[in-house]
């Protein structure tokens, strides 16, 4: 305790003080190199810009910059992404040559255990399983993008003539959607995909693109009649613009918001419907391009002795759609302005 | 530029008589299993080149609907249309829908009441200013664009070649107002409607945007036809005044005989309800009691006798017929007279757009679907 009268203590004292200030801030803050003030500024400039007002998407971006789940769905979805793309690569063995195949004993021991090499041991055909779960993203990454994109495309054109034309051309769509709404999604797809002479990988596609066409339709519908009801349409039409442009200038642009962020859900139950196909062997029948729907129905024959085989593929498809379904859920409610905080 | 001005100018000089001209026009709502609601019932007003003629009357009385069906932008199905609508000697109601959509933007333009919602939210305010001038005079967007950056400089907006990229939520509510004039404007149409064109602004911009109105329609020879429900704006911009009540005209005449001496009740209640800057402190606005609800029909009634300020017994049985008298037109059996008026004269002075508007006066006119509206 310095002593009172000491000339000295009152500057000795507001030193101290400085010191632990200076020293709160440096703990609070160690990748700030300027500190407390620094970080105050940053603040500051972030509310100014708020209250200046900002378009939807910039707004709708700062508030998704901050969200853990959003960051969560984004980072599952690139990396998923960038091992697709990269799998050959990122593979360490071809996932469909049989290299543990001396192992495998049909009786003793069908599935070879994991080894050095192989960290998750290998099927029932002697393949990589570690291998054949890289590679598998492509074609899950195929299947979910292909049948959201021809899916959408449907969508897009029945929506867009339904909501533009209107009249009877928007109610013969709408009942026609309705009949395919009408009936489960997973049946339809399966039926669609049974009708197939030869399945593929394209026709789980194509099963699952027809799936989410009504979807698509019925959303793009709503936000169309939403916009022939708007000002600007009005104003348009005023100036005596053309009815194809007001479609595809006026209507068609400020219609697609919900139906993008709709597409990113999509991707989701894509894959998941994908799988459910391959799993039930409508998808495609050569299993030497591994697919994880496919190795989970491969694993069902093992599913009490070997449990592991089902798991990690299983594994791989929640987490893949878990990713799509938090980015696309985040990506509507930072969208959609009566959720905005 | 100056070369179009000129040619408006020979053409206002060619044309004396009206170069738009309501007749009888007619507005009703037919909905199956609902009784037909007339909106708009015999309305009748001429627009000369370079006039600007005003609709005034408060929400529900039919201003807006007769906006939209002189343009032809009211829904087919549902609504039947009366009259005539004579452009140039041509009826404009009798036009098929593409010869209208090519009338629309050329000859006749429009303003809308809210400058944000009547803009296009993702397309570029330039491109929205050629896409007329693509679609009327057939220009390339290349060869339009330096026409919008006039257009954009006409009508007050600074910095055009910036804004011309710029999207309408970057542009303050004043700018958007006169991008929407520039787009209005932009394939030169001799007529322009402007549906309270002020509303949705502050009132320091209604002042701009009304000077700027009347400046265009000085220049270039425009028949402006002002729909509104502010006297003010009457005051500061309209050379002749119709009163529309319940889908008809109550009262015309030229702004200064208008404001000075109100015959219909009406037109006197309107005035009355203003408030005033030069009045005594704590004096009581005079609104018009009841609401548009309470009205009779006209078909055997003055519609606006439940709510007049002296009714007379006649009111109640007969309809009035509009009786014109030199430049003005009543509808009334029991005009305001010079007692009444000495009594209490509302405005021998107009009043100007910057004060206050009345509490009493419905300012809300929801103008998005008509036979919404009409129907509550």
């Amino acid at each position: 305790m310095p002593n009172p009268l000491n000339p000295n203590s009152k500057k000795d004292r507001i030193d101290s003080l400085a010191a632990t200030a200076g020293d709160r801030h440096r703990s609070g803050d160690h990748a700030q190199p300027g500190g407390g003030v620094a970080v105050a500024t940053v603040d500051d400039a972030g509310h100014v810009e708020e209250s200046t007002g900002v378009s939807l998407l910039a707004s709708a971006w700062r508030r998704l910059r901050r969200n853990p789940v959003f960051l969560l769905g984004l980072a599952i979805t690139t990396i998923f992404v960038i091992v697709a793309i990269f799998a050959p690569w990122l593979a360490p063995h071809d996932p469909a040559k049989g290299l543990l195949i001396t192992e495998v004993r049909q009786q003793t021991n069908p599935i070879p255990a994991a080894r050095p090499g192989f960290p998750l041991g290998a099927d029932n055909a002697g393949r990589d399983i570690f291998s054949r779960l890289i590679v598998g993203s492509r074609q899950t990454l195929v299947v979910g993008v292909m049948a959201t994109l021809f899916g959408f495309l449907g969508g897009l054109t029945l929506g867009t003539l339904a909501g533009a034309l209107g009249g009877w051309v928007d109610s013969l769509v709408m009942r026609i959607v309705d009949v395919m709404l009408s009936i489960p999604s997973l049946l339809l797809a399966f039926s669609i995909a049974a009708i197939a002479a030869r399945p593929s990988q394209w026709t789980v596609i194509i099963a699952i693109a027809v799936v989410q066409v009504p979807v698509f339709a019925r959303l793009l519908r709503g936000s169309m009649l939403a916009q022939r009801a708007s000002d600007h349409v009005l104003a348009a039409r005023a100036l005596g613009v053309k009815r194809s442009a007001i479609v595809f200038r006026h209507m068609l642009p400020n219609a697609m918001g919900p139906v993008i962020v709709q597409a990113t859900l999509v991707v989701a139950t894509s894959i998941i419907d994908a799988a459910a196909l391959s799993f039930l062997g409508l998808g495609n029948p050569d299993d030497r391009q591994p697919e994880w729907g496919q190795m989970l129905g491969a694993a069902q024959r093992f599913i009490y002795d070997y449990p592991a085989l089902a798991i990690w593929p299983a594994l791989c498809i929640i987490v893949v759609a878990l990713g799509f379904t938090l980015m696309g859920e985040s990506l509507r409610e930072a969208l959609d302005p009566k959720s905005r905080r | 530029m100056t070369e179009t001005i000129e040619n408006i100018q020979t053409r206002r000089g060619e044309d004396a008589g009206p170069l738009l001209s309501v007749r009888d026009l007619k507005v009703t709502f037919q909905r199956s299993g609902e009784q037909p609601f007339v909106a708009v019932d015999g309305v009748s007003f001429d627009v000369r080149p370079g006039q600007t003629v005003g609709l005034v009357g408060e929400s529900g009385c039919g201003k807006s609907v007769t906006s939209l069906a002189i343009m032809g932008l009211l829904p087919e199905r549902g609504v039947k249309i009366e009259g005539e609508v004579l452009y140039n000697g041509q009826d404009l109601l009798k036009l098929s829908r593409n010869q209208m959509r090519d009338r629309r933007g050329a000859d006749l333009g429009m303003i809308f009441q809210d400058p944000l919602s009547s803009l296009n939210p993702v397309v570029p305010i330039g491109i929205q200013v050629t896409e007329v001038l693509e679609r009327h005079r057939g220009l390339s967007r290349k060869a339009a664009t330096p026409i919008a950056r006039e257009m954009l400089e006409k009508v007050g907006i600074p910095d055009p070649n910036r804004r011309l990229t710029d999207y309408p939520h970057q542009l303050s509510g004043g700018m958007r107002q006169r991008a929407l004039i520039a787009i209005a404007l932009a394939a030169q149409p001799r007529v322009l409607i402007a549906d309270e064109p002020t509303t949705a602004l502050d009132v320091t911009i209604q002042a701009q945007i009304l000077a700027l109105l009347k400046e265009l329609v000085e220049d270039t020879g425009t028949a402006l036809i002002m729909i509104t429900h502010d006297l003010g704006v009457v005051a500061g911009l309209v050379d002749r005044v119709n009163v529309l009540y319940a889908g008809k005209i109550v009262e015309r005449g030229n702004r200064h005989e208008l404001f000075a001496e109100p015959r219909h009740p009406y037109t006197w209640g309107l005035l009355n309800s203003i408030p005033r800057l030069d009045g005594t402190r704590g004096q009581k606005l005079t609104p018009i009691p009841g609401s548009v609800s309470d009205n009779l029909p006209w078909a055997s009634a003055c519609a606006f006798a439940p709510r007049c300020s002296q009714p007379i017994e006649v009111c109640r049985e007969q309809q009035p017929e509009l009786v014109e008298e030199g430049t003005r037109a009543l509808r009334c059996f029991n005009p305001i007279d010079d007692e009444v008026r000495s009594g209490r004269t509302p405005d021998a002075q107009a009043p100007t757009s910057t004060q206050p508007r009345d509490a009493a006066y419905p300012t809300d006119d929801p103008k998005g679907d008509p036979t919404m509206e009409e129907s509550r």
